[in-house]
């Protein structure tokens, strides 16, 4: 290994370090705009120019690899002099606006410029100024600010495996823009803000909010997917202004989806439920929490001694905490129901088997081969995505079953794209290829590239697990894992998935049959259920239904009691993310008005029913309770048994999967995501050839059972033949009852 | 020994009376130093550092683009600001608030001020009658700059050279 002087201190690195990051290993700071840990190099800003002995000229230390014997110095007068020259230059054309800007005070140039500004410019000449690109909703921009580091355009090109920025021109003409006047609508742009070093892209939601210096940071765990990125939240004024990514390698590598980082909006939406109410012959009141808890309590021990505990039925999101769901389960059990679900939108019988991804996070990175079974994993599991991105990168082979060929951030080496009751056929035909039977081209090219490789997975994501035989793909992707020696993984829907299957929070049917007494813990049922039309309709039957949520949204229509939650910023408990980690956090921000975690509230309606063992101080005994020692054993992707039968097909099947800013009520009320194309309203896009059999038109009435909903078309190609793909999880499209069913469209 | 006999005479000849009467007798004749206030003033440096005022430019529209340096600057903790963006897009405060009971007069939020918006006038005789009186909102302190605006304007200039 070559051994290399930095000021004086030596340092032996492997071969093809540079010199910065060895000099960072030593603890030298060399100033730097372009170069980042996680992208390429491109040495674009020369600000780290050094002096290398026997070099004839300043070397740029991050575009420098190290040499045997090599003695660099960092804090010369010749490299310090170098410095300050390019950092005039720098200058020349930067507009030195740093009180409006809104990067001031946490402004990389700005820090640099303080050690290596001259005193006063030289130049006075005019400056150049540089138009406004709009970048959408999300990233605000001050062009004119650009230092020109490319380390945007490296992200979108290197990470996000979407190049949507560009940089054309040469010299003083050189300009960041986006293609063709385009926006920049990729789920991880939010991380261009965090990159540029200069006040060019900066948030647009926080926009001239708040300084850097006057936010109190506190961890946060992003409750929107099940990766469970780490957060940084910004408080000022007990109101959360911005979430930046809190640096975890095992997790969230420093990155941040837009989903996570905006969701923040959401917190301080016009329906939060701030205070306890009750329905007062058809009228709400705002009542004390004591009242609220006493009426609450009062009907749902009226039905559990009328009906019997079935008759209750306790529905939780999946990205409740791991403290919430115990206490919701074990509330139920007391009452003695055991119609608990926490898993809605999972149709397997064996939902409340913790399901996990089956490895950690960090080796997806790893992967040679993978099989992706019905995810659509960009909107699903952004980050994730982009680990996948990285594997491909280095070689992995990715495989696709689905039934949209949508754009990958990376190469698809095979997909198979057929309507979703073939799925299960073409996971037969992969697994016969598998063990040398005849099978059709697709599947033996899938099968050549799963026998190949050392590691591998097959991973089954979130349509997989909402799709009517969902307990079918996964006996047979297990038998297909199995044959490879990949291992079977699991792309849990919620951020707590995993954890409350961990705590048995899930045992029967909430709503194929409607119950007497519900008690919803934190979900719009309506949005948040495999059947939100079913869902409205047992809860509108029910006598009692006990919303415990932070929205009003739709809860005045079907609750008789709302009591105000928490909150994922205002609350305080642990989640269990895909790879079986629980990842702790506290509140962040307090309360807004009456409202409490779920937890707390929960116990104290523990206590009303007089319930053993329901006095927690604390969120960590409740914790401790609910988690004792070897819970980790309890994951379990093992196949469940069941009989493969026909799925039910249909002339058109409805791809239903949720937006990627509809996942929850929080991102679902967050402004400026809703603004995003990604969140655009509903529309029904098919094949042309379906297109042509339903007549060419431009809008369709879809029915399944219910009533009938209007909707827009458009065409995709990439589509598999007999589908029609519309959003759900969007109030528009509630009516048309079970996600992936049969539809019907009126002539 | 010599000390105590000094003390001793000094205790009843009251030579320390005929001092201080001396001193009193010979300001008797010299010229007279009081100012008669209100009626008169001593003299004031344009750098005085009295009550503060928010500026405005010559066409209405206000100096502040909510940088909150001067915030950051207070010692006493005595500003608050709150910002967002206007309508028409640039940086505004929406509420820039100083509690002049906790404001020291320092005068660093003026020197922090990259574009002269908050100043401190001459105005060192204001007062309130009621809890909150002290408690300057935007909207006071731009009426405070509107009234004095030429005076300000005038120290401003008087003080440019050495700034």
């Amino acid at each position: 290994m070559p051994l290399v002087t930095i000021d004086n201190k030596e340092i032996e690195v492997p071969a093809g370090t540079s010199v910065i990051e060895a000099a960072q290993q030593l603890g030298i700071y060399i100033p730097h705009f372009c170069y980042h840990k996680k992208l390429s190099i491109a040495a674009s800003c020369r600000m780290c120019l050094v002096e290398v002995e026997k070099a004839p000229k300043p070397l740029p230390a991050c575009a420098t690899p190290v040499a045997d014997g090599m003695k660099v110095k960092t804090r010369s007068q010749y490299a310090i002099d170098a410095q300050k020259g390019v950092m005039e230059f720098l200058l020349i054309n930067h507009p030195l606006d740093c009180p409006i800007c809104d990067q001031g005070g946490e402004c990389q140039l700005q820090d640099i410029a303080v050690g290596y500004g001259g005193v006063e410019s030289r130049y006075a000449e005019a400056k150049r100024v540089v138009s406004e690109k709009d970048l959408g909703p999300l990233v605000a921009t001050d062009m004119t600010r650009c230092i020109h580091c490319s380390r945007c355009v490296r992200f979108g090109q290197e990470i996000a495996g979407q190049m949507e920025l560009g940089m054309p021109g040469r010299g003083e003409h050189v300009e960041v823009m986006p293609f063709l006047e385009s926006q920049v609508n990729n789920e991880l742009s939010g991380n261009i803000i965090d990159l540029c070093p200069v006040g060019a892209l900066t948030s647009k939601p926080f926009r001239y909010h708040a300084r850097g210096w006057e936010l109190s940071r506190r961890l946060g765990v992003s409750p929107h997917d099940s990766l469970g990125s780490n957060l940084t939240v910004q408080v000022k004024d007990g109101r959360v202004q911005r979430v930046l990514p809190a640096d975890n390698e095992a997790v969230n590598e420093g990155w941040l989806s837009d989903r996570d980082r905006f969701a923040y909006q959401g917190l301080y939406a016009d329906d939060r439920l701030t205070v306890p109410m009750i329905k007062d012959n058809g009228r709400w009141i705002e009542v004390d929490w004591a009242t609220a808890l006493a009426q609450a309590a009062g009907a749902l021990r009226v039905l559990k001694e009328t009906h019997g505990g079935d008759a209750l039925g306790f529905v939780a999101s999946p990205a409740a905490t791991v403290e919430e769901l115990h206490l919701l389960q074990k509330l139920a059990r007391s009452l003695g129901s055991s119609q608990i679900e926490s898993h809605p939108l999972e149709r397997s019988a064996g939902r409340g088997q913790a399901r996990w991804l089956g490895m950690p996070v960090a080796k997806v990175n790893t992967l040679d081969r993978i099989l992706l079974v019905g995810s659509t994993l960009r909107s699903e599991q952004p980050l994730l995505a982009a680990r996948v991105r990285a594997a491909v990168k280095a070689s992995a082979e990715l495989s696709i079953l689905h039934a949209a060929n949508d754009t990958q951030n990376c190469a698809v080496a095979n997909a198979v794209i057929a309507a979703p009751s073939q799925w299960l056929a073409a996971l037969t035909e992969i697994e016969q290829a598998l063990k040398g039977a005849s099978a059709s081209a697709e599947a033996q090219a899938i099968a050549a590239s799963l026998k190949s490789g050392a590691n591998k997975a097959v991973v089954l994501g979130a349509v997989a697990q909402i799709h009517p035989q969902a307990d079918a793909l996964h006996t047979k992707a297990a038998a297909i894992a199995a044959a490879c020696g990949a291992t079977l993984g699991f792309l849990p829907v919620g951020a707590n998935s995993v954890g409350a299957a961990v705590v048995k929070a899930q045992s029967g049917d909430v709503f194929a049959a409607p119950r007497k007494g519900y008690v919803l813990l934190g979900l719009e049922p309506e949005l948040d259920c495999v059947d939100g039309a079913a869902a409205m309709q047992a809860l509108a039957t029910a006598e009692c239904v006990v919303g415990l949520t932070a929205y009003k949204g739709r809860a005045p229509e079907y609750a008789t009691v709302l009591l105000p939650i928490a909150p994922w910023a205002e609350n305080e408990g642990g989640l269990v993310n895909m790879e079986g980690r629980l990842q702790t956090f506290n509140a962040a921000t307090r309360c807004q008005g009456e409202a409490r975690p779920a937890w707390k509230v929960l116990r104290v309606l523990g206590n009303q029913f007089g319930l053993e063992g329901c006095d927690f101080d604390t969120v960590a005994a409740v914790r401790a309770e609910a988690l004792p020692d070897g819970w980790l054993e309890g994951l379990n992707n093992a196949a469940p048994a069941v009989d493969l039968g026909a799925a039910v097909a249909g002339a058109i099947e409805w791809l239903a999967e949720t937006p990627i800013y509809a996942v929850d009520a929080v991102t679902r009320r967050a402004s400026a995501l809703q603004a995003t194309a990604m969140a655009a309203a509903p529309v029904a896009t098919a094949n042309a050839s379906l297109l042509a059999r339903l007549g060419g038109k431009t809008t369709l009435r879809v029915r399944q059972a219910g009533l009938a909903v209007e909707l827009a078309v458009r065409q995709d190609d990439r589509l598999a033949d007999g589908v029609l793909r519309i959003a759900a999880g969007h109030p528009h499209t509630v009516s048309l009852g079970a996600r992936m069913g049969v539809l019907e469209v009126e002539a | 020994m010599l000390k105590w006999i000094q003390q001793f005479f000094k205790t009843f000849l009251l030579i320390e009376l005929l001092k201080g009467m001396a001193v009193t007798g010979r300001h008797l004749f010299l010229p007279k130093l009081t100012i008669q206030y209100p009626e008169q003033h001593t003299p004031m440096s344009p750098r005085f550092r009295g009550l503060h005022a928010q500026r405005r430019y010559e066409n209405g529209e206000e100096r502040c683009i909510a940088c909150k340096l001067c915030e950051a600057a207070c010692p006493a903790l005595a500003i608050h600001i709150e910002s967002a963006q206007r309508e028409d897009g640039t940086r505004r405060t929406t509420r820039y608030d100083i509690d002049l009971t906790k404001c020291i007069f320092c005068g660093y939020c003026e020197e922090a001020c990259p574009v002269d918006a908050i100043v401190e006038t001459h105005i060192f005789a204001y007062h309130g009658e009621k809890r909150g009186d002290l408690y300057y909102t935007k909207e006071m302190l731009l009426a405070v700059g509107d009234q004095y605006e030429a005076e300000i304007a005038r120290n401003k200039a008087a003080d440019a050279k050495y700034r």
